[in-house]
């Protein structure tokens, strides 16, 4: 026994280093599975805190830019009132809006990265403004990520440049889907994989999303497609898809509730069992 | 509460705000960034109690973690340089640090540099495997850990040499 306790007195900064790194790898490792990063997130009362106040401060620089942003989204939503009549089957994107399923909210993001692999936003809205896990996040050009954590005031969003995330999307010309992903070099392309071979892929198509995941209405805009490959077993498409987005300058944004998401989710965990 | 303490605790705060709120968003060329507050690893004085040292820097990780939501990535390779530092810093300054009377503000800028390098290759490595998590994206973990690696030495070699107290 007390050779035991020798060995640890003398070896306890080794021992300490052990169990440091193991909760370090522990950490590591939930993180990378989906939903699980329990303790540490930028979400909490004291990082999203100190965010919120510098982005306040940052805000003011911005305010030309976003201006500009904001004008742009008016003048093609008024031009889209406006022309109703004679463009009905031009509408670009949001088409679902006018289906009350869908409730809007904005945002400001207070955080935002995308130089890891694993990138997340952080919003100024949380559970006291009923935000929930799962909600989807787009901007006015194209769509940012999902909810995946929230606190009371806070929520971090994960984003479509984050090797986790993986979003149902499809061709804007035909019905065709495939999966979002992101291969972490660079901030302006994500691949969309899965497609089908029969899929009619050319280059400058649009991708938007497509209705399944029932978390984003059908038919907001992603991006163009930039190059495509037919992967090894000659099955299915790897297409390199170009954001409409500039991820790495994002302001404002909207957060999308389903209001019937729980009942699909629930029919449709329903069938699986 | 000595002078010490207080000076390493303003030290922590300083490089966690330096770092989350400045030098994580200068993302060069998409996604070179410096890691200033490893510096507080590097600049840890010798003769202290070396658990709370290793301690400290799993603190300062993970500080870091909280505000980029990169789970334990950063305290992983903290802690892991914390641990190493006594080989490297014999490898690196020789008898002085055998003698225990090293001052960082007193020796060669050769040895320095050669200290500040190793360790710093060594946490970027660690953090970026630890980071894309995948062995078959082995070239982007050595490509980020080369770029980064040179950024975070500069800045760290400009910072000393600029917040060092100048000889009287």
């Amino acid at each position: 026994m007390q050779q035991i306790i020798n060995f640890v007195i003398r070896n306890k900064t080794f021992l300490l280093f052990l169990l440091l790194f193991c909760v370090s790898l522990g950490l590591t490792i939930q993180s990378h599975s989906y939903h699980k990063s329990k303790f540490i997130n930028s979400a909490n009362f004291l990082s999203g805190g100190i965010y919120n106040t510098t982005s306040n401060i940052r805000a003011y620089f911005n305010l030309k830019k976003q201006n500009e942003v904001l004008i742009e989204e008016n003048n093609r939503l008024k031009s889209i009132l406006f022309n109703s009549d004679q463009f009905e089957n031009e509408v670009p994107t949001i088409d679902s809006t006018t289906d009350i399923n869908f409730e809007f909210t904005t945002a400001t993001v207070i955080k935002n990265s995308y130089s890891a692999s694993k990138n997340y936003l952080t919003i100024d809205k949380g559970q006291n403004d009923s935000i929930d896990l799962d909600l989807g996040v787009i901007t006015s050009k194209g769509i940012v990520g999902l909810i995946d954590k929230t606190s009371n005031n806070y929520a971090r969003v994960l984003s479509i440049l984050n090797t986790k995330s993986r979003i149902n999307a499809q061709l804007k010309e035909t019905d065709h889907i495939g999966s979002l992903t992101w291969n972490a070099k660079s901030p302006e392309f994500v691949q969309l994989i899965d497609v089908s071979k029969f899929a009619p892929v050319q280059i400058g198509d649009t991708i938007i999303t497509g209705g399944q995941s029932s978390i984003f209405p059908k038919g907001i805009l992603i991006g163009s497609i930039d190059s495509f490959t037919l992967d090894p077993s000659g099955d299915t498409y790897t297409v390199s898809v170009k954001l409409f987005n500039d991820m790495t300058n994002i302001g404002h944004v909207y957060i999308i509730k389903n209001k019937d998401y729980n009942e699909i989710k629930s029919l449709q965990t329903q069938i699986d069992e | 509460m000595n002078r010490t303490a207080i000076n390493t605790i303003f030290e922590f705060l300083a490089l966690v705000l330096v770092q989350v709120l400045i030098l994580n968003n200068i993302n060069f060329l998409g996604y070179i960034n410096p890691y200033l507050y490893i510096l507080f690893i590097l600049l840890y004085p010798v003769k202290n109690n070396r658990t709370l040292f290793v301690f400290l820097s799993f603190l300062m990780g993970l500080s870091i973690d909280l505000f980029t939501d990169s789970g334990g990535v950063h305290a992983g390779a903290s802690v892991f340089i914390a641990f190493i530092r006594p080989p490297i810093l014999k490898f690196s300054f020789g008898m002085v640090y055998e003698y225990q009377t090293i001052k960082f503000s007193q020796t060669e800028f050769g040895n320095r540099f050669v200290y500040f390098s190793i360790l710093t290759v060594i946490h970027h490595f660690i953090m970026f495997s630890l980071e894309v998590f995948n062995i078959s994206n082995i070239i982007l973990i050595l490509q980020k850990t080369l770029f980064s690696s040179i950024f975070t030495i500069l800045l760290c070699l400009i910072t000393v040499i600029l917040f060092s107290k100048k000889p009287r």
